[in-house]
């Protein structure tokens, strides 16, 4: 007899909120900024030091945050801050610090637009602050593109998974649509905390304090011998290519007979699925190529579906910049163009159709 | 002088005759220090009394940026380095998840009340249970000897070459008194490594400050204020002096706030 469902209304924000509680977080350290603030709201109603001994914690700052998770990710703890992008721009300096150490650890970007204060409102304009390494140094963070609120609780639990798998920082790069609108979610049961035993049995690096059978445990990302701190960043990218090779993953709906495709990721993708269906409704073939993880990028889907389509629309709340990706898999194959709103303006489907008519139909016929 | 009879270096070295021997929480790493420079002083302090209290296995020590980065090349404990000034803020995320450790920070003047003033404010504000050490050398030593918060008054550095004008360049900052009057501290003093007397008196401050975080009251926090004879470019003996002369006026030794 299998159980009945827990099945709820939420929030994207809080969704996340409760999939982190429920993948055995042990630690969340933030700073309200709209539009994620539902995330430490909804963990403080939640009363988790109760519910499962997670500590939730508002700090001073973005900055005060993201170190904090360092604290607690160098102990071998599961631990996670939230914010949008302005708060996510300050603490580049303590990702590119986890990135050195390797630390693993969740963060979540619910972007709003920019530069500067920009606009509470949703944007993709964070892709390539994500995907790139925002901070200084060579180094990536895996990044998971939730396109539902049942994404948004999912994706908890599969970025832990992952950056402990490799000892990576885990971004999962949303948006203020995705982390404002309600959907409902499919809940799994609480997976336990760890112990502190099981932790150093897991994880021999961690600080967990020297005990005599064991070396002191040292986290730091400095190194002043050159070909030492060379070895170390020729380590980092080994990890980055086994990322590349294992990790990506994708959904393509309706690319098989696909004549013209959309790449676009989290709400660009769902209003490209209805752009999609509208599209097909006229006649038109069209399929949707979603990244999921936006690095490690797909690549390779993109090479094959390039060979096959007559046209690519990519299609992001930004000025473009997910298309240099798409570009680099296509390597030429077939034409691109990019359709974009900025300052948080989510495209309409119609909008999105009617764009890739003007761009990839109508000029075939005049052509 | 006392009729001692003199010994030979071998009958020194001698198991019966050794009065003291470093703990085996200093590794056999050579300090980075400059030669006179107070910093090893403290390490060896703060390392005897976690020896002494057996406490090596619950410590887990943070160091941040400054010239006491490689504090971990000598500290035989498990030790994060951070990033500079956020060395509090790493310690809260320790202590709240590892709530039974004893989470202490290392940090310089410059760390500590300028690029980290808000972290330090703010976990002192919040009590946490961790036990800052911060040594103030009044300069930015690791960088090359520029003006800190801390410097004094008309006191030379590479960035203040004219001395420190308070006009433009603000006033050295009291950064301890300021968070000593917060109620989240528990245990506040001022110290200084530079005579055998100081020494001992900094070690049973240290030590109150180790054992204070048992008890869950909030941060305690020991300033030890040093010298930094490279940047003040002094000889070591002239650094001590002019540190009595100078700095002590303005740091006052001694507590500042205490259990009551
Ligand atoms: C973000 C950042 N800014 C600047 C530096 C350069 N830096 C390293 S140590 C330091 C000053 C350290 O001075 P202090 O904290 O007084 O320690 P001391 O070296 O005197 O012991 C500076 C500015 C840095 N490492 N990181
Ligand atoms: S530069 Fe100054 S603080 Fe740094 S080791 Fe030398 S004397 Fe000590």
């Amino acid at each position: 007899m299998s159980k009945t469902k827990d099945i709820r209304l939420m929030k994207g924000n809080e969704a996340f909120a409760e999939g982190i509680i429920r993948a055995g977080c042990d630690g969340y350290f933030g700073y309200p900024i709209t539009p994620q603030s539902e995330v430490l709201e909804y963990l403080s109603v939640q009363k988790t030091k109760e519910r499962t001994g997670m500590i939730v914690l508002q700090a001073e700052s973005e900055i005060a945050s993201i170190h904090m998770v360092y604290g607690g990710a160098a102990c071998g703890k599961r631990v996670v801050t939230s914010s949008s992008s302005p708060g996510i721009s300050l603490m580049q300096e303590g990702i590119s610090f986890m990135a050195g150490t390797e630390l693993p650890c969740l963060l979540m970007n619910v972007v709003r637009g920019g530069p500067g204060l920009g606009t509470i409102q949703p944007s993709q304009s964070d892709y390539f602050q994500a995907v790139k390494g925002g901070g200084h140094g060579d180094y990536k963070m895996i990044v998971l593109a939730p396109a539902s609120v049942q994404e948004m609780y999912d994706f908890a639990k599969l970025g832990f998974d992952l950056a402990f798998k490799y000892r990576i920082q885990v971004m999962i790069l949303s948006d203020g649509a995705i982390g404002q609108m309600m959907e409902k979610v499919e809940l799994d049961e609480q997976i336990p905390r760890l112990t502190d035993a099981e932790i150093i049995k897991k994880y021999p690096w961690a600080t967990t304090g020297k005990t005599a059978d064991r070396e002191r445990n040292i986290i730091t990302s400095l190194d002043l011998n050159p070909v030492k701190q060379e070895i170390m960043n020729r380590k980092f990218q080994e990890k980055f290519k086994r990322v590349e090779e294992n990790e990506v993953r994708f959904e393509s709906i309706h690319c098989d007979d696909a004549e013209y495709l959309f790449v676009a990721y989290g709400s660009s993708a769902r209003v490209c699925e209805k752009a999609m269906q509208l599209g097909r409704d006229k006649g038109i073939k069209i399929g949707l190529l979603r990244p999921i993880t936006l690095f490690p990028f797909p690549y390779e889907e993109v090479a094959r579906l390039a060979k096959q389509v007559e046209g690519i629309l990519t299609v992001e709340m930004s000025a473009g910049q997910m298309i240099e990706d798409v570009r680099l898999g296509a390597n030429g194959a077939v034409h691109i163009e990019h359709y974009g709103r900025l300052g948080g303006i989510i495209p309409a489907p119609s909008e999105v159709l009617n764009v890739l008519e003007e761009n990839f139909i109508k000029s075939k016929v005049y052509a | 002088m006392l009729d001692t009879p003199t010994l030979t270096k071998e009958e020194i070295c001698k198991p019966e005759n050794l009065v003291y021997s470093r703990t085996h929480l200093m590794t056999d790493a050579p300090l980075s220090y400059c030669p006179g420079c107070g910093h090893g002083t403290i390490h060896r302090l703060i390392m005897e009394v976690i020896d002494e209290l057996n406490m090596q296995a619950d410590t887990i020590g943070v160091a941040p940026v400054g010239c006491s980065v490689l504090a971990y090349e000598f500290l035989n404990i498990d030790m994060q380095q951070a990033a500079h000034g956020r060395a509090p803020a790493v310690a809260t995320g320790i202590k709240r998840l590892m709530p039974n450790k004893f989470v202490f920070t290392y940090q310089g003047d410059g760390d500590l009340a300028a690029i980290g003033t808000s972290e330090t404010i703010h976990a002192c504000n919040r009590g946490e249970n961790i036990t800052i050490f911060f040594v103030n050398n009044g300069i930015y030593g690791m960088t090359g000897g520029q003006m800190a918060p801390t410097t004094l008054p008309k006191m030379k550095t590479a960035t203040s070459p004219f001395g420190r004008d308070v006009e433009t360049m603000g006033y050295p900052l009291k950064i301890t008194e300021l968070i000593a009057m917060l109620p989240g501290t528990y245990f506040v003093t001022r110290q200084s490594v530079h005579t055998a007397a100081n020494v001992r008196k900094a070690k049973k401050a240290i030590q109150k400050a180790i054992e204070y975080q048992k008890l869950n009251k909030g941060v305690s926090f020991v300033e030890i204020v040093s010298n930094c004879n490279s940047g003040w470019k002094m000889t070591p003996v002239e650094s001590n002096k002019w540190m009595e002369e100078n700095m002590f006026p303005y740091y006052p030794l001694g507590d500042i706030k205490v259990p009551q």
